[in-house]
C-alpha cells in the first residue's frame, strides 16, 4: 500500500509503519527543538486514543499496552507507571475501557482491559479530530515548504 | 527479585483506599513493574540501576497526585453490629432488588411459592369478594345509609293470607295506611317484583318486573340515562297499562341500546305499554343478586289479572317498601314512631275474612323499620352463611400453604447460614437482616396476591355462573372496592409476617463465630428443626379438619341426592299453563283446565298426567289450620289440590282407600287424601280412612279422608315429614286462569315439548306455556349443599395436598440431617427395615400429634356446620374415621420414599461425611 494516506497511521497495520514513521517522525523531528511542555502536552492529548485504539480489537493487560506504546512509536511515546496507569483507570472510570482479572493456565492472573460501546464511539470521535487537527498542520507546514 | 509490591503498597499508602481495591492496585503495578524490570535487566541494564529507575518513577509524587483523581478512599470503618445508615427504610430498595435477584437464581422455588400463595390468596379473595357483593356492599343509590324498609316486625304470628313473593312484607291497604301515618320518612316507597311474559302465546319468554309506586325513583335519588324515570304522576288508582322504565341491560339486550327505543311499545303479559326512560347502568334495582328488567307503576297491577287489584285484597301480602329517613331520624326513632300507630293501623285493615284467632293475632301485629343500605337479597339469604364458612376454610388453606412456605423459608436460611454470618461479621444488625429477609418474603407475598387477585376475578364470576341457574340468573357486582382490595391487601401483609417472620428471626440468630469456623454452615439448629416440625404438625392438623368437613358436605350432599322425595323424580315435566290471555269467564275456567288435562293425557308418548297446585320441591306452597272432631284443634297442615291421577303420575304408592275421581264434584261431600305423617300427627297412627277434619273458623268446610299415600316431600329434602293433606280439583270452583300439569313421559324431552307446544297450540295459540325439568328443578334447589360440597372438597384436597409435600420435606430433610447417624447404626448391624422403621416412627410421631390435635379442631370447629348437613351430625364418627384414614394414607405416601432414601444409605459414604 502506497504511504499515502494518513488515516493509515492510526491502525495497526505494519504496512504502513513507513508511513507512520514518516508522519510522526517529520512532526516530532520539527518540534524535537521546541520546548518540553509542547512534546508533554501532545502526549498527553493522544495518549487516551492511543490506549483505546490499542484496545479496541483486542483486550490487552497494562504492561502490554504501553508496551506497545513504545514499540510501534519506536520510544517516542513512552508512559512510565506513574503516569499511565491513572490515566488507565481514568478511562476506565469514564466507562471506556472495562477492566477484567483473568487467570490463564500456567500464569499469574493479570487485569485486562478491553474497549466498551462508549468507548468505540469515543475512539471515533477522536480519530475524526486527530486526523483534521494532523491534516490541519499538514497543510500549514507544506504549504511553508513549498 | 525487588519487592515490588512493599514499595507500592507504601507509596500509595496516603491514598487511603478500600483495603480489596488497594490490594488489586498492588497486584497490578508490582506486575508491571516486575516486567519492566525483567525487559531492563534483559537489556543489559544494571539491577541496581534499574532498580532505582523504577523506583524513582513509583515514588516522584506523579503516581499518588495521579490515582487520586480517578480512585476513590475508603469509607471509614463500620463498628460491629451497627447499620451505617440508621432510617428504618434505608436500603429497602436493594434488599427487594437483592430479593427479586433470589428469586430468579431459583425459578423453581419462586413458582411453587407463588402459586401456593396465589391458590390460597385466590380462593380467599373470590369468596370475600362474593360476600362483598352479596352482604357489604351498599345499593349504588344516593346516600344508602338513609334508606331504610317497613315490615312487621316481633310478631311471631305473622302472618295469614296469600303471598306473593319472599319479599312480601305488607298488604296494600297497610301500605296505604302507613303511607298517611308515618312520620319518620321525608318519602316512602311501595314496590313488588313479578314476572311478566314478554311474548304472545308459545313459549313464555320472561322479564323480571318491578311494580313500583311513583316516588320509587325518587326515594333512591337515581338519575335516568334516557328519558325520564316514573313519578307520582304516573301512579294513581286505575292507570292501566302506561308507562315503563328499562333497565340499562335490558335496554342493551332487548333494545341494542338504540335511543329510538323511547316511546315504542313493550308488552307484557299481552298488555301494551310505552317505554318512557332507561335507567343508568349501575342501577339494578334494590334486591342483590338480581337485576330488573323493567318498572312499570304499582297502579297498574290490575291489568294483569282478572280477579281484581291485589292492592284492594285485604289478604294479599305482596308488597314491600322502601323510604329515606328524614334528617335527623334515626331507624330507631323511625321504629318507635311506626310501633306507636301500628294498633291503629292493623285496627283499620283488619281482614274480614279471617276467623277470630286469625284477627286477634293482625291486631297485634307491629310494625318496625330495618335498614335498607345493602337492599334485600334472597342470594344472601340463602348464601351468606355457607360464604362465611368457605371464607373460614379458605383461610384455613391459606395458613397450610404459610406454613409449608414457612418451612421451605426455614430450610433456605439454613443453607444460606453462611451468608449470614458473614453479613453479621461485615457489620449488619440483626434487625437489618430481618429486614432483608423480610423484604423477599414481601415480594413473594406481593406477587402471590397479584396473582391471586387476578385468580379472584375469574373465580368469582366461575362461581356466580355456578349459583345461576335458568330460571334464576344471578347478577351481582364484581368489580373489587375498596373493602376486597384493602381485604387483598391485608392477607398479603399477613401471609408474609406468617411465613417469613419466623424463619428470618431464627436466621438472623446465627452465631458469626461458630459458623465461620465449621466453615460448612450447612447444620440447622435444634430450635430450626423443632419449629419446622411444629410447622407440618399444624398443617396436619388443620388438613384434617379441611378433610374432615369435606367429607361431611360430601356426605350431606349425596344424603340429600339420594333421598326419596316419596315420588319417581325422573322423566317428569313440570308445565305451566297459562290462559288468562284467553280471558275466559269465570265459571267456565275450571271446565277448560280439565278440557286442557285430559287434551295433555292423549298426547303419544304421555304415559300419565295430572294437575298439581304446588309443585313438590318448588319452595312455595299452602298451609292452612285445621281442626280434628274429638281431637287437636287448630293445627297446621300443609295442603295440595291435584287432579285425579296425580299420584299415578308422581308414582307416590297409594296405601290404602282409593284416588280422586270424576265423582268428587264441587256438590259431593268434600274429599281429602293425606299422607302417613298426617295420621300419626293428628289421628294416633290410627287407620285414616273414613275420618274427618275441618277448616279451622270454617266448620261448613269438612273434608273425610277417602284414601293414604306414602309421605312426600313438600318444601324442601332436607325437611322432616310434614302432614300433607290432599284435596281435588275436581271439588274446586276456582276461578283461576292457569294450571300446573305434572306430565310423565319416556319420550326424549325435545320432542314431548314439542308435542305439547303443538298440541296447546291447537287449542289455543295464546296459551302461554312455561316448561321446567322436576328433576333438574330439585337438584337446582340443592345449589347450596353442591357448592359446599365441592368447594370443600377442592379445600380439603389441596391441604392435603400441602400436607404431604410439608410433611415429606421435614422427613427428606431429617434422613439428611441424620444420614450420618443412619451410617453408624448400619454399620453397628442395623438392617435396612430397621432404618425404614426408624424413619417411618419419626414421621407417625408428627402424624399421631397433628391427628390428635386435628381430632380436637375438627370436633369444635363441626358445630359451625351443623346447620348445613343434612343426615349425619358434625361429629359423625364414620366420617371422622375416613378423614383420619385418608391422613394417614397420605402421611404414609409421603414419608415412605424418604424413609426408603433412608434405608439405601450406603454406611461407608454416610461415615465418610463426618
Amino acid at each position: 500500500m502506497p504511504c499515502g494516506s494518513l488515516k493509515a497511521f492510526l491502525r495497526i497495520d505494519p504496512a504502513n509503519l513507513c508511513l507512520t514513521f514518516t508522519r510522526i517522525a517529520v512532526p516530532y523531528v520539527a518540534m524535537k527543538h521546541i520546548a518540553a511542555p509542547v512534546d508533554r502536552e501532545l502526549k498527553k492529548g493522544s495518549a487516551e486514543l492511543l490506549i483505546l485504539s490499542l484496545v479496541e480489537h483486542r483486550a490487552r493487560h497494562g504492561y502490554e499496552i504501553s508496551k506497545l506504546i513504545d514499540e510501534r512509536s519506536d520510544g517516542v511515546l513512552k508512559f512510565n507507571v506513574a503516569s499511565f496507569y491513572p490515566l488507565l483507570y481514568r478511562l476506565e472510570k469514564r466507562g471506556w475501557i472495562a477492566g477484567r482479572w483473568v487467570e490463564k493456565a500456567g500464569q499469574r492472573r493479570r487485569r485486562y482491559y478491553r474497549l466498551t460501546s462508549d468507548g468505540k464511539q469515543i475512539l471515533k470521535t477522536q480519530r475524526a479530530t486527530w486526523l483534521d487537527f494532523v491534516n490541519a498542520i499538514h497543510r500549514i507546514t507544506e504549504a511553508e515548504n513549498a | 527479585m525487588p519487592d515490588w509490591a512493599k514499595e507500592i503498597r507504601a507509596a500509595i499508602a496516603a491514598l487511603n483506599l478500600e483495603p480489596m481495591h488497594e490490594a488489586e492496585l498492588v497486584e497490578e503495578l508490582s506486575q508491571h513493574l516486575r516486567d519492566r524490570y525483567d525487559e531492563m535487566l534483559a537489556g543489559g541494564t544494571d539491577p541496581n540501576a534499574a532498580y532505582g529507575s523504577l523506583l524513582q518513577e513509583l515514588n516522584d509524587g506523579a503516581l499518588v497526585s495521579g490515582l487520586k483523581a480517578s480512585l476513590q478512599a475508603a469509607r471509614p470503618p463500620v463498628p460491629l453490629g451497627k447499620d451505617e445508615n440508621a432510617g428504618i427504610l434505608a436500603g429497602i430498595w436493594s434488599d427487594l432488588r437483592f430479593g427479586s435477584r433470589l428469586l430468579q437464581k431459583n425459578p423453581g422455588f419462586a413458582v411453587v411459592a407463588i402459586l401456593s400463595l396465589a391458590l390460597g390468596i385466590g380462593a380467599n379473595t373470590t369468596i370475600f369478594q362474593l360476600l362483598d357483593a352479596v352482604r357489604m356492599r351498599t345499593l349504588p343509590v344516593k346516600d344508602p345509609q338513609r334508606l331504610a324498609r317497613v315490615k312487621i316486625v316481633d310478631s311471631p304470628h305473622c302472618c295469614h293470607g296469600d303471598f306473593y313473593s319472599p319479599d312480601s312484607d305488607l298488604t296494600g291497604a297497610l301500605w296505604n295506611s302507613l303511607r298517611q301515618q308515618q312520620q319518620g320518612f321525608s318519602r316512602i316507597a311501595a314496590w313488588a317484583p313479578a314476572r311478566r311474559n314478554l311474548g304472545q302465546g308459545g313459549e313464555a319468554r320472561y322479564a323480571n318486573t318491578l311494580m313500583v309506586s311513583g316516588e320509587f325513583f325518587d326515594v333512591l335519588g337515581v338519575q335516568p340515562l334516557l328519558g325520564r324515570l316514573l313519578s307520582p304522576a304516573d301512579d294513581y288508582r286505575g292507570c292501566g297499562a302506561q308507562g315503563a322504565v328499562l333497565s340499562y341491560t335490558f335496554w342493551q339486550r332487548e333494545f341494542g341500546g338504540r335511543p329510538e327505543a323511547l316511546g315504542s311499545k313493550l308488552t307484557l303479559n299481552g298488555q301494551p305499554f310505552q317505554i318512557i326512560g332507561v335507567t343508568q347502568a349501575n342501577f339494578y334495582g334494590v334486591d342483590v343478586g338480581q337485576n330488573f328488567d323493567v318498572a312499570i307503576p304499582i297502579c297498574s297491577e290490575p291489568v294483569f289479572s282478572t280477579k281484581g287489584s291485589l292492592m284492594d285484597g285485604p289478604a294479599e301480602w305482596w308488597i314491600a317498601t322502601i323510604g329515606r329517613l328524614k334528617p335527623g331520624w334515626t331507624i330507631e326513632r323511625a321504629s318507635t314512631q311506626l310501633a306507636a300507630i301500628s294498633p291503629a293501623v292493623f285496627a283499620a285493615t283488619l281482614p274480614g275474612e279471617y276467623d277470630a284467632i286469625e284477627k286477634k293475632d293482625y291486631l297485634a301485629f307491629r310494625l318496625g323499620a330495618l335498614p335498607a343500605a345493602t337492599g334485600v337479597s334472597g342470594l344472601r339469604h340463602d348464601y351468606e352463611d355457607p360464604l362465611w364458612l368457605l371464607l373460614a376454610l379458605s383461610g384455613l388453606v391459606l395458613l397450610i400453604a404459610c406454613a409449608n412456605l414457612a418451612n421451605l423459608m426455614l430450610a433456605r436460611a439454613s443453607v444460606r447460614q453462611r451468608e449470614m454470618a458473614l453479613r453479621l461479621t461485615l457489620g449488619a444488625s440483626r434487625s437489618r437482616l430481618i429486614r432483608q429477609l423480610l423484604a423477599e418474603s414481601l415480594l413473594l407475598a406481593a406477587l402471590g396476591t397479584i396473582a391471586g387477585a387476578a385468580l379472584a376475578q375469574i373465580l368469582s364470576r366461575v362461581l356466580v355462573a355456578f349459583l345461576s341457574t335458568h330460571d334464576n340468573q344471578i347478577f351481582v357486582e364484581l368489580t373489587p372496592d375498596w373493602r376486597v382490595l384493602g381485604f387483598a391487601t391485608a392477607l398479603a401483609i399477613l401471609t408474609c409476617v406468617l411465613f417469613g417472620l419466623v424463619p428470618a428471626m431464627q436466621a438472623s440468630r446465627t452465631d458469626p463465630g461458630v459458623v465461620m469456623k465449621t466453615g460448612r454452615g450447612l447444620t440447622a439448629s435444634r430450635d430450626r428443626f423443632l419449629l419446622r416440625r411444629a410447622l407440618v404438625v399444624s398443617q396436619i392438623a388443620l388438613s384434617l379438619v379441611l378433610l374432615t368437613g369435606a367429607f361431611l358436605f360430601v356426605r350431606t350432599f349425596r344424603n340429600l341426592m339420594t333421598e326419596d322425595a316419596g315420588f319417581v323424580q325422573d322423566h317428569l315435566l313440570v308445565v305451566d299453563f297459562d290462559f288468562s290471555p284467553l280471558k275466559l269467564p269465570p265459571a267456565s275456567q275450571m271446565a277448560y283446565k280439565q278440557e286442557l288435562l285430559a287434551r295433555m293425557q292423549s298426547i303419544p308418548g304421555v304415559s300419565s298426567a295430572a294437575e298439581t297446585l304446588v309443585v313438590p320441591l318448588n319452595h312455595s306452597g299452602w298451609d292452612d289450620n285445621i281442626d280434628i272432631p274429638n281431637g287437636p284443634q287448630r293445627q297446621d297442615v300443609t295442603l295440595s289440590r291435584v287432579s285425579p291421577g296425580y299420584f299415578r303420575t308422581m308414582e307416590t304408592p297409594l296405601l290404602a282407600g282409593r284416588d280422586f275421581n270424576q265423582t268428587d264434584t264441587p256438590n259431593s261431600p268434600r274429599v281429602a287424601i293425606v299422607n302417613e305423617a298426617f295420621t300419626r300427627k293428628f289421628l294416633g297412627g290410627a287407620n285414616a280412612l273414613g275420618r274427618f277434619f275441618t277448616d279451622s273458623g270454617k266448620p261448613d268446610q269438612t273434608y273425610q279422608i277417602v284414601g293414604l299415600v306414602k309421605n312426600t316431600k313438600y318444601y324442601t329434602l332436607r325437611e322432616d315429614d310434614l302432614p300433607i293433606a290432599f284435596v281435588s280439583f275436581t271439588q274446586a270452583n276456582g276461578p283461576q286462569e292457569d294450571s300446573q300439569l305434572m306430565i310423565r313421559s319416556d319420550e326424549p324431552l325435545a320432542s314431548l315439548i314439542s308435542s305439547i307446544k303443538h298440541t296447546a297450540n291447537d287449542i289455543n295459540p295464546s296459551l302461554v306455556l312455561t316448561f321446567s325439568v322436576l328433576k333438574t328443578q330439585i337438584r337446582e334447589g340443592l345449589l347450596r349443599e353442591q357448592l359446599m360440597a365441592t368447594l370443600s372438597g377442592f379445600f380439603g384436597a389441596l391441604a392435603t395436598i400441602l400436607a404431604m409435600v410439608g410433611l415429606y420435606g421435614v422427613i427428606s430433610y431429617m434422613v439428611v440431617r441424620r444420614r450420618n447417624e443412619i451410617g453408624v447404626r448400619m454399620a453397628l448391624g442395623a438392617s435396612r427395615n430397621d432404618i425404614l422403621v426408624m424413619v417411618l416412627r419419626e414421621a407417625a410421631i408428627l402424624l399421631g400429634i397433628g391427628l390428635v390435635t386435628g381430632t380436637a379442631l375438627a370436633l369444635a370447629a363441626g358445630t359451625a356446620a351443623a346447620s348445613m348437613l343434612y343426615g349425619l351430625k358434625p361429629r359423625d364418627p364414620l366420617t371422622l374415621g375416613a378423614a383420619i384414614t385418608g391422613m394417614i394414607i397420605v402421611a404414609l405416601l409421603a414419608s415412605l420414599l424418604p424413609a426408603q432414601r433412608a434405608a439405601t444409605v450406603h454406611p461407608m459414604e454416610a461415615l465418610r461425611e463426618e
